[in-house]
């Protein structure tokens, strides 16, 4: 309502512990391959890939192992060269099951890539990066697995001005893309000139909490002077990595209640997405590993690692080994961080991390805490990034009222951020019932 | 193969919280009340210990009985009963009889609380509610206030106080008139030090306003009451009455008279702000200040009695439903903000 100081911030939001020290400043290490990786053919949204491999081939690191189905849709690459086992169904964080490449990498399997066909940002075109991008298997990195090929081409009659290079990361324990801003900060700024061209964008913003000055300052410090990229720090607010949040906070745009970020011109891209794109495209190689932070007060040696896609969370805990009393282990952070029902789920391209939590922190935060009933306290309300009515919605929910929750009070605009439960007094799980909730309109609607 | 073999609880993120209680919330305005409490009873002596002791306690047990008959889990332990005895019994004459304290208690939570479905659906205060009921059953006591800093306040027990039920009190301290009383009968406007420091006459817990403000200071700073509402209410009252005043100041009083006399204070800082019958969005608290403002003028002014603030903000807690839902936040990407 009131923008007195136009900060660069959005209105309401959190403020949870950051939690970020214990790994922040431990560089990006190297994971073993795991005995069995297991690469599922659908990592991102859209359609499943095709596997193009058979049960007994040989296959090597960085090869194709599945085409892209069409335009919503990315490609995979072998992880490790090895064998491939089967090709079967494999359990996925949902409790789903989903078809997936089962490889087992030879025990002297080596790091290195056999170098692809190069895409030189000087001389390729616009479409030809953004094939480039699709055939590298490039999704987004950040964890919603958005083909970010998909994105590029802005929708007819919209033109894009403004890249957005989201390095926010708000999530507690999470310290990838930190990392990946000290370490890989050519490949950023290398990222940004295919996604310049590619989207014929005129300028780009790197976005940075407040929370990683290092990081702010090496990217400042390295920034090519030919590029038309400028590096801004927001101050730290939770949910400022999501889409909507990190453009309000810097071209203090409002993308419109069911649009997309090109209906404002602009378009956001992880920074780690970023640095892949820059270091994977001008080798023609594709995705088969990422970063991540395996940390959480289970982990004992809590650290940022680059991790082999299709290795099972049971292998990386061990690797990084489990306190003994860890009682919830979730994929990314805690505020939207999915939990693990299955150890033997794999990594995917949408993983951030991995956090391990004892029972003590499931006691003091969310643990069988008694639910009381809402006292209209208003916390909700304050806190909820996109001024829905969380307290209302709850009500609502409880009762079913589906239709009102959509129409009136605008229920599919919430993006899961869970601040609302985060802050509620009377821990009633808002953002659990609203997930459940838009589960049940679209079961609804797809019902009629 | 694993080392790993315990079993794992699944839960639905988010997996961390702000640590924040309801139980945690109302212990804190309970303690925000007890230096008003402490106040009270050193100006009015042991008759304000018993009728706070005897509100509290009567409020607390009834909510516990009511809960156990209906075959609930007891739910005294929110503490939210704890506060309406409080400030039920703050807002009561220090020499009020002990059964009338009793009848209004039970009152306050069986129809002001129970009746709506408990903790969250009150949509009144309950602690107004059960102070409206003495008002309407009892006009004469809820209207006879002892002077403060009687000799014998800790000392002797009025009679009254001890007055058998039903059986009609008789007063043996000397009365008093409230400062309300006095602007309104005789015209005569008290010292803003005695209103604020608590040396006049009144409901046990409304004399002192530095007191009030203090404890309100003290839970706005820890972000448990919205500080709009008591701000609305004061910026509201103060401006009209200013007006009045220019227009014929022989008549109405100055703004800061009305802004420390009376039940203002403890009513815009602990019964307005009451979430639950409270509107939820920061502009329909505004709105709901403005109204309760407004009307505490017009009682006052116009009104055949003194004081009119437990009525403003009864009659605010009824519109507030309706506040809330003409004020609705406007959400992120509709209307004018979008694009």
């Amino acid at each position: 309502m009131l923008n007195l100081a136009r900060k660069d911030s959005f209105a309401n939001g959190i403020h949870p512990p950051e939690m970020k020290d214990e790994t922040s400043h431990l560089a990006i290490r190297r994971f073993p391959f795991a005995p069995l990786l297991i690469v599922p053919l659908s990592q991102h949204l859209g359609k499943p890939a095709v596997s193009v491999v058979r049960a007994g081939q040989e296959i090597s690191r960085g090869q194709v192992i599945a085409e892209a189905d069409g335009f919503m849709s990315v490609a995979m690459h072998a992880p490790a060269s090895g064998i491939v086992k089967k090709i079967a169904l494999a359990p996925g964080i949902g409790g789903n099951m989903i078809q997936s490449v089962y490889i087992e990498p030879h025990p002297a399997s080596s790091q290195e890539v056999e170098d692809g066909e190069a895409c030189d940002v000087e001389s390729a075109t616009a479409d030809e990066i953004i094939a480039a991008i699709q055939s590298a298997g490039i999704v987004g990195l950040g964890g919603a697995a958005f083909p970010t090929h998909v994105k590029l081409k802005p929708p007819e009659g919209k033109t894009l001005d403004t890249l957005i290079i989201n390095g926010v990361e708000c999530e507690p324990y999470l310290t990838t893309d930190h990392r990946v801003m000290l370490e890989q900060t050519a490949d950023i700024f290398n990222g940004i000139k295919y996604l310049l061209k590619a989207t014929g964008a005129g300028e780009s913003i790197i976005a940075i909490e407040a929370n990683k000055p290092d990081a702010a300052k090496k990217l400042q410090d390295e920034c090519p002077a030919d590029l038309p990229v400028s590096i801004r720090v927001c101050p730290v607010k939770y949910p400022q990595g999501a889409e909507k949040m990190v453009i309000q906070s810097l071209l203090h745009r409002e993308i419109p209640s069911g649009g997309l970020p090109a209906d404002v011109g602009a378009i956001c891209v992880n920074v780690a997405t970023t640095a892949e794109i820059g270091r994977l495209l001008p080798r023609g190689h594709g995705i088969q590993e990422r970063v991540i932070t395996i940390g959480g007060p289970g982990i004992k040696r809590k650290g940022n690692y680059r991790i082999p896609i299709g290795t099972t969370v049971r292998f990386a805990l061990d690797e990084a080994g489990a306190a003994k009393d860890i009682a919830r282990v979730f994929l990314g952070g805690p505020m939207m961080g999915p939990s693990v029902s299955n150890l033997d789920i794999p990594i995917t391209k949408g993983t951030s991390g991995i956090t391990a939590f004892t029972q003590a922190q499931i006691d003091e935060a969310t643990g069988h805490k008694h639910i009381y009933p809402c006292i209209h306290c208003a916390r909700c309300v304050e806190a909820c990034p996109l001024f829905l009515n969380p307290s209302q919605l709850g009500i609502l929910a409880k009762n079913e009222e589906y239709d009102r929750m959509v129409g009136e009070f605008h229920l599919m605009d919430c993006f899961e951020c869970g601040a609302c439960s985060y802050v509620c007094p009377s821990h009633i799980p808002l953002v659990q019932y609203f997930r459940l909730s838009k589960k049940m309109v679209r079961k609804l609607s797809a019902a009629k | 193969m694993s080392k790993l073999s315990q079993y794992l609880e699944i839960g639905s993120s988010p997996h961390v919280s702000s640590g924040a209680s309801v139980d945690v919330i109302m212990r804190n305005v309970f303690v925000a009340l007890l230096p008003v409490c402490a106040f009270s009873i050193y100006a009015f002596g042991i008759a304000a210990a018993l009728v706070l002791a005897t509100a509290t306690l009567t409020c607390v047990v009834t909510e516990h009985v009511i809960c156990r008959l209906n075959n609930n889990p007891t739910t005294i332990g929110d503490w939210s009963v704890a506060i309406t005895g409080l400030l039920y019994g703050l807002t009561l004459p220090p020499d009020l009889p002990l059964w009338m304290v009793a009848i209004g208690a039970i009152f306050a939570v069986a129809v002001g609380k129970a009746l709506f479905g408990g903790l969250g659906c009150n949509a009144f205060n309950p602690a107004l509610v059960g102070r409206a009921f003495l008002q309407a059953a009892f006009p004469q006591a809820m209207t006879h206030w002892s002077l403060p800093f009687a000799a014998d306040r800790f000392t002797d027990i009025p009679g009254s106080i001890l007055a058998l039920p039903f059986a009609e009190p008789v007063y043996d301290a000397v009365t008093a008139a409230t400062p309300l009383a006095r602007m309104k009968f005789e015209a005569i406007q008290a010292e803003n030090s005695e209103l604020l420091l608590g040396m006049t006459s009144g409901s046990a817990g409304e004399t002192c306003a530095a007191l009030i403000i203090l404890g309100g200071v003290y839970l706005v700073a820890r972000n448990m009451m919205n500080w709009r509402i008591p701000v609305s209410i004061m910026l509201t009252v103060a401006v009209i009455t200013w007006v009045f005043m220019q227009i014929d100041p022989a008549v109405y009083p100055r703004p800061s008279f009305m802004l420390f006399s009376g039940g203002l204070m403890l009513g815009a800082v602990f019964m307005a702000t009451d979430m639950v019958a409270s509107p939820i969005t920061h502009a329909g608290c505004w709105v709901y200040g403005l109204l309760i403002g407004s009307l505490v003028v017009v009682i006052r002014f116009w009104g055949g009695m003194p004081e009119g603030v437990m009525y403003a903000i009864l009659l605010a807690n009824a519109v507030s439903p309706h506040i809330d839902s003409l004020i609705q936040p406007r959400v992120f990407g509709t209307g004018k903000g979008a694009g």
